[in-house]
């Protein structure tokens, strides 16, 4: 496996383990961001190209940037007093390690039973939309319908709300 | 329309040039020495371009303002970037203690890296793009919003209440904006039928009689292009929408704490998102690199691609000139309340043109509809209140 | 290691290491934006599983596994708009995002 797939995965998990293990809120902010476009472009190594460009528009246009206004308008930057991880984290850690073997048990298990084609896929952006239109209509006006029910129920849940009269 | 060879040739003479250049190496070197060439030629291009834009915008705002800007370096000052250069290279790099280094130093570079890139795919000639991606357009778009990200870095890296302040308001205005450039080149894609940059252009390079096809004389082109045109100078924080990074406002905004080469680089960034935004720009709605005229088609692609971008970048500076400031609700407030909607029926206008086929009658009804629109929405949504006699409160 | 040199596993290995660092974060940090990076990061690592299937996969004509992560995309922008915009009202209640101190319901 060549050497891009490697540097990418590395750059990838550094950024999430950045993300978890740093002290400052902003920093694993921005160590997401680092996972996020790792993320993208791994997306690119697999001949997914709208996926991946999707992925920086949204992910690190949008979300890192409401993560980050969250976190300053929520006084993030100061430290907490007893420290960042809670009382229990070894349990945390402990759940998170079986998880991750037993999806490492079960690919390693399987991934050779599988039949793998390596052909480059011919897929181009006309046929993503023709999908989109055709045969994935009904999930795209679902989607759309909690867009829109979403960005109307995050304006009302963080908005400030008017003083009562007493 | 039959050309002479030599004006074939002086069209693709940068190809040509690449070629020859390649063909010293062996073939298994040829495509990598290809790209490299163009990146190279795209990396000293452009800034050299910012370098002339800077004497040209100090030029023109001094003379709109009935001065005469700098003249003291070189013959009419147009040596006058070689001096700040000279002098942003050597200024002291003062770091405030309290910043956080690592993001500080980080910030300058992404917004570098991130514009630079945007440049990959803009079709600069006939056959002279880097990368002929299929999804051209989006990825100009995620390019854009990775800038996005390093301006807030930069304002809150420096431990400011100034720059915090400058990089919120920015940030704040650069995503409502990106929504309207989005939905505004969402019609263009439409009618040509692609994302891909290249195909965008080719689409437009048809001529009727002499009149080109250009995208900006169809009804929702102009539209699209009035919009795509105020949601750019929003986007790279030009006037009238700098309040972000306006001097009287918050003293530098984001790029308070930055001295030296670092605010030369936030300086080129800003100037290069110019450059790529008047190039998507140019691509989408004026037709890229294809002459205005059927008989000028014997003038080079790649001249007219600039001149075109030129042309964009000498009504951003007439803009810079001419009009005030506005203020962060104000522009927010003409960003969702204004900009998004016609947007909106921009495109429900560009869909009609498509279905309703040739002939006069799409013309006149499209236009009558974003017309009239645009007048009751201007009277109705921007009217400001009416303030009556002035009444004034004595304290008793 | 067995089965490493089919580069799905890559991928699908890559995936769960980046699922389980996400998770780990979610249920060991103490700030709420926190655990909202944790799940952002569970979501990334399911969508680079979806698209490694989907080019290692029988069919990729079909783009079942791209229009997921599309899908899954725009959807998780949705949640981290109404977690986040969950996050500052309680903030502004409580004035503290420590999971640790939310744990009443009295108001």
């Amino acid at each position: 496996m060549n050497v891009v797939f490697y540097l990418l995965a590395a750059l990838t998990i550094g950024g999430g383990l950045a993300a978890v293990l740093l002290k400052h809120l902003v920093h694993c902010a921005l160590a997401t961001t680092v996972a996020f476009a790792g993320l993208a472009l791994l997306f690119l190594q697999l001949d997914a190209q709208f996926a991946g460009f999707a992925q920086i528009l949204v992910y690190i246009g949008a979300v890192a940037i409401l993560i980050v206004f969250a976190i300053l308008l929520t006084r993030g930057s100061e430290l907490p007093k007893d420290g960042v991880f809670s009382r229990t984290w070894f349990v945390g850690l402990v759940i998170a390690a079986g998880v991750f073997a037993v999806l490492a048990w079960a690919v390693l298990q399987s991934v050779r039973a599988v039949p793998q084609q390596t052909a480059v896929p011919a897929v181009t952006v006309h046929d993503i939309g023709n999908a989109l239109v055709g045969r994935y209509v009904l999930p795209l006006e679902i989607v759309a319908l909690l867009l829109t029910a979403a960005t109307i129920g995050a304006v009302i849940v963080a908005m400030h709300e008017k003083e009562r009269p007493r | 329309m039959a050309t002479s060879p030599f004006f074939t040739n002086l069209d693709q003479i940068f190809i040509l040039l690449r070629n020859w250049l390649v063909d010293f190496l062996p073939a298994a070197l040829r495509p990598t020495a290809g790209v490299v060439l163009e990146v190279i030629a795209i990396v000293c291009i452009f800034p050299g371009l910012f370098a002339l834009t800077t004497v040209f915008e100090r030029k023109g705002l001094g003379r709109i303002q009935n001065r005469l800007g700098p003249n003291r370096v070189g013959p009419y000052g147009l040596f006058q970037p070689i001096a700040d250069g000279i002098k942003s290279l050597t200024k002291e790099d003062i770091v405030p203690f309290s910043a956080n280094m690592v993001v500080h130093f980080l910030a300058p570079l992404s917004l570098v890296v991130a514009v630079f890139m945007e440049f990959a795919v803009l079709p600069m000639g006939r056959n002279m793009v880097l990368v002929d991606l299929d999804a051209g357009l989006l990825y100009f778009f995620s390019m854009s919003a990775a800038t996005e990200l390093s301006v807030f870095m930069a304002g809150w890296s420096s431990r400011n209440k100034y720059s915090l302040l400058g990089a919120m308001r920015a940030v704040a205005q650069m995503i409502s904006y990106e929504v309207v450039l989005l939905l505004s080149s969402v019609s263009v894609v439409m009618i040509a039928g692609s994302l891909s940059l290249t195909n965008i252009v080719a689409a437009q390079d048809s001529y009727t009689g002499i009149f080109p096809h250009w995208y900006i004389f169809t009804p929702w082109g102009l539209a699209g292009f009035v919009m795509y045109a105020i949601a750019a100078t929003a986007e790279t924080n030009r006037s009238p929408f700098d309040l972000p990074e306006g001097e009287s406002e918050l003293v530098a905004g984001y790029h308070t704490e930055y001295s030296g080469f670092k605010f030369a680089l936030f300086f080129l960034g800003e100037y290069l998102a110019m450059f790529s935004i008047s190039g998507l720009g140019t691509t989408l709605f004026l037709g890229g690199w294809s002459a205005p005229f059927s008989f000028l088609t014997f003038i080079p692609s790649w001249i007219w691609f600039f001149s075109k971008v030129m042309l964009s970048i000498f009504v951003f500076i007439w803009m810079r000139g001419t009009l005030p400031r506005l203020r962060q609700d104000q522009l927010m407030n003409f960003a969702w309340k204004f900009c998004l909607p016609y947007t909106l029926l921009n495109l429900i206008v560009t869909a009609l043109w498509h279905f309703m086929g040739e002939g006069w009658m799409r013309w006149v009804v499209c236009t009558a509809i974003l017309a009239a629109v645009y007048v009751f929405m201007g009277r109705v949504e921007m009217r400001s209140e009416h303030f009556g006699p002035r009444r004034y409160r004595y304290a008793e | 290691m067995t089965g490493m040199t089919t580069p799905l596993a890559g991928y699908l290995l890559v995936a769960a290491l980046l699922f389980a660092i996400g998770l780990a974060g979610a249920l060991t940090r103490r700030n709420a934006i926190l655990v909202l990076i944790g799940i952002e990061l569970m979501l990334n690592a399911a969508n680079l599983n979806l698209i490694a299937f989907w080019r290692f996969g029988p069919h990729p004509e079909l783009l079942t596994g791209m229009m997921f992560a599309i899908f899954s995309i725009a959807v998780a922008a949705a949640e981290a708009a109404v977690g986040l915009g969950l996050v500052i009202a309680i903030h502004r209640h409580t004035h503290t995002t420590e999971l640790d101190k939310i744990n009443r319901m009295k108001g």
